[in-house]
């Protein structure tokens, strides 16, 4: 199943060269891709802060309804699609390979609850293998899906900053998320900065920008807290200034749910 | 020449009557006293002597028989030196017969005739009310005690007052009924720094009467929770305040000045006593620590270290709230319907538990150790929490809330409860039996949740079990893995 050229949706349609073809795979409808989308990209071998950062936004931006698009690469991309995946938002990931190949081989399991509610798209036919070049070209894609694209951590001369010289091309706004200046991984979003692009504080800051409005605070229903594992109950309160009552019944819902589990005080996350 | 005084004996706590009879014959001088006394009860012989003749009195030149009546009771310790003396003055007419035969007595003479207090005085003051005797002549000292049965109490500090007294030449002397209130404050939960579960915990143990398992690495404020607990409970209401205060004063425990125990008992033994100390019975049949911390609470410092027989003794009184001691004379029955809150590291050497540590432990040290613990004994415990160590910045932190804001919560959350008690939604019904389904959780595990689910409601001020409340109650059940079936 893929769409032609002429069904391509109108933003994706309006960049520098659109691509020919898009092959779909999943149960989303193509009518996901014409929705608000923001793109979230950054380095493989990201640090803890980054993949937090990653998993919170995608998270938040699904849950306002926003399409969290990516490269499903390992890293911050892979944790910008879980984070959407733990709402019951959308998320789509572009390859640079056919959309029947598992790559990487890693993300098997997250391409499949990908495709199980949203889409994998790619320009290239099924079969192709994955390739070096051809990335950058499928960066263009991400990109040219979105409104705005967010990097989160990028070295310099990365895959994450070519994506984002592709949405400054096409008139698209460039979040960057402001990162240590001793990290090598900051290098690159900090670089946009100084270029201009927007400093990223907050999600709404994103929101705003598409013209939507936050979603009123996500409950503390374990979403949050199962980042934040493992940790005792009191750490969790220590970190989230909820109440000792409120923490352990999040907790609680998240060992019902099968997502976490309790051993001598500490709670872990299952999977 | 016979005379008679009454006394009670006690059976348990209950009083029985006792009249002591004192026959003074013609013969070559001589005491003896029949009636199934124990020892301390025949060496009131020389006590009585001793004191008729501090006093200035009379000790009958002839022989005397005192019999304690009814024979098949036993009559136990020194409580009968006063009525014994009464009963010879009397006999030897040296004080009114019919005025004595009024009144009911006891208490310890010394050898220079004072008094010393005994225990049971409030027993025996019920038992004498209930008699419709008109007064009762006891120690001074324990006046106030016997004032509680509702009975006039006749303190008398040496035997001469009471000769004195029912001669008609002393009037009763005045005393102080204390307020009921205990005389040092209790501990503070201000004292206590993080540990948020733990004071929830202990905050729900508090309001719905939980037993609680506090689990965890030494060190952490494990015993600091525990000891904090009597100081978050309301009040007693009066009548039970009475039902406790005669347990106490049957072990002699009782403040002269403040008899009376308006508050909730609070009673640690070491884990090296015996289990007839722990549940009570022995040859004396005194009530043991779980009915002295009857209507209040019972804490077991290092759980794992206790004998398990004694352990496995309480489990009736968890069960059943009294303890029954089988006796030849039918059985006596010791209320002991105490809340429970024990402390336990989770492995022998301690560091489990504890990000910081790395524990030791062989895999059969750690089932010998498990295995302490029964799972029946286990499945007790309504809240089972692990108490981490406290982070840095908690312990640097200023001082944790107040014991009396915790209090006055748990009072409100009291009175819900006794009320219309909150019943559970739909939805958390459909996620209590989700997690039946997940967790492992038995049905006495499942009927615990829910009443903590109550609890928490009714701390919430809810009038419905929401699903967050059943949510958080579900985190405290007892981890399967902590003791052997
Ligand atoms: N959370 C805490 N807040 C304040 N003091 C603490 C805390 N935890 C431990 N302490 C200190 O450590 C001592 C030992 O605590 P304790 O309650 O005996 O530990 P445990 O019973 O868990 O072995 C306490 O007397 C107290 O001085
Ligand atoms: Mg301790």
């Amino acid at each position: 199943m893929f769409l032609r050229k002429r069904d391509l949706p109108p933003l994706l349609l309006a960049i520098h060269d659109p691509p020919a073809r898009l092959y779909l795979r999943g149960e989303g409808d193509a009518e996901l891709l014409a929705r608000p989308a923001i793109a979230i990209v950054g380095a493989r071998a990201c640090s803890p802060y980054g993949a937090q950062v990653a998993r919170m936004l995608g998270r938040e931006l699904a849950a306002a309804g926003v399409v969290v698009v990516s490269g499903l690469a390992r890293g911050i991309d892979g944790e910008a699609h879980r984070g959407a995946l733990e709402t019951k938002g959308h998320t789509v990931a572009v390859l640079g390979c056919g959309i029947d190949r598992d790559y990487p081989a890693a993300h098997m399991t997250l391409a499949r609850s990908i495709a199980e509610r949203s889409l994998i798209v790619s320009e290239y036919e099924p079969g192709v293998e994955p390739a070096p070049w051809r990335f950058p070209a499928r960066n263009r894609i991400i990109a040219g899906l979105c409104a705005a694209t967010i990097v989160v951590e990028a070295r310099e001369r990365s895959g994450a900053l070519i994506t984002a010289d592709f949405a400054l091309e096409d008139g698209r706004e460039v979040f960057a998320v402001p990162g240590e200046i001793t990290s090598a991984l900051s290098v690159g979003a900090n670089a946009l900065l100084r270029l201009g692009a927007t400093p990223l504080t907050a999600v709404a800051d994103v929101l705003e920008s598409l013209g939507l409005e936050a979603p009123r605070v996500a409950e503390p229903k374990g979403g949050p807290l199962l980042d934040l594992l493992p940790a005792t109950a009191d750490e969790l309160v220590r970190k989230t200034g909820l109440s000792a009552g409120k923490v352990t019944a999040a907790l609680a819902e998240l060992e019902v749910a099968g997502l976490a589990a309790e051993g001598d005080g500490i709670y872990r996350r299952l999977a | 020449m016979l005379a008679r005084a009454v006394t009670f004996a006690l059976v348990g706590l209950e009083p029985r009557r006792v009249e002591v009879e004192a026959h003074i014959q013609g013969g070559a001088p001589s005491l003896t006293i029949v009636g199934l006394a124990d020892r301390a009860c025949q060496e009131a012989k020389q006590r009585v002597r001793s004191g008729i003749l501090s006093a200035e009195l009379e000790f009958p030149g002839s022989r005397v028989t005192v019999n304690l009546a009814p024979a098949e009771l036993k009559k136990e310790g020194s409580g009968y030196d006063l009525t014994i003396a009464l009963a010879l003055l009397a006999a030897s007419h040296q004080i009114p017969r019919n005025r004595l035969a009024e009144h009911a007595s006891c208490g310890e003479l010394a050898l220079d005739g004072r008094l010393r207090r005994v225990g049971g005085v409030l027993a025996v003051a019920d038992g004498a009310r209930r008699a419709e005797l008109e007064r009762i002549i006891c120690p001074y000292d324990a006046c106030a005690e016997a004032a509680l049965a509702g009975i006039e109490p006749v303190g008398v500090r040496h035997l001469s007052d009471a000769v004195a007294y029912l001669r008609g030449e002393l009037e009763p002397p005045e005393f102080v009924i204390g307020n009921g209130m205990p005389r040092r404050r209790p501990l503070d939960l201000a004292d206590v720094r993080g540990q948020e579960r733990g004071r929830r915990a202990l905050e729900l143990a508090a309001a719905g009467r939980h037993n609680l398992l506090l689990g965890g690495p030494p060190g952490t404020g494990k015993t600091m929770l525990a000891r904090r607990l009597p100081g978050i409970l309301p009040p007693l209401e009066e009548e039970q305040a009475l039902e406790v205060t005669r347990i106490h004063s049957v072990a002699g425990l009782v403040d002269p000045d403040q008899p009376l125990i308006g508050y909730a008992p609070f009673r640690a033994p070491h884990h090296s006593a015996s289990t007839a100390a722990i549940v009570g019975g022995g040859p004396r049949l005194r009530p043991g620590e779980a009915s002295l911390a009857h209507l209040g609470v019972l804490l077991l410092d290092e759980l794992a270290e206790f004998q398990r027989p004694a352990l496995e003794a309480l489990r009736q009184p968890l069960e059943d709230g009294e303890l029954v001691v089988a006796r030849a004379v039918g059985s006596v029955r010791f209320p002991a319907r105490f809340q429970l809150i024990a402390t336990m590291n989770l492995c022998p050497c301690g560091a489990r538990g504890d990000p910081g540590a790395h524990c030791t432990c062989s895999a059969q040290r750690l089932a010998r150790y498990r295995d302490k613990l029964s799972r029946a004994l286990l499945d007790r415990f309504d809240l089972v929490v692990t108490i981490p160590r406290a982070h840095a910045l908690d312990l640097q932190g200023g001082p944790g809330e107040a014991s009396e804001a915790v209090r006055s919560r748990v009072v409100g959350a009291r009175l819900r409860l006794a009320g219309a008690r909150p019943k559970r939604t739909a939805s958390a019904d459909e996620l209590l039996t989700r997690a039946v389904e997940r967790l492992p959780l038995s049905g006495r595990g499942r009927a615990k949740v829910a009443g903590v689910a109550r609890t928490i409601a009714a701390l919430a001020g809810s009038d419905a079990v929401l699903p967050e409340h059943l949510a958080e109650a579900l985190a405290y059940r007892a981890p399967a893995e902590l003791a052997t079936p």
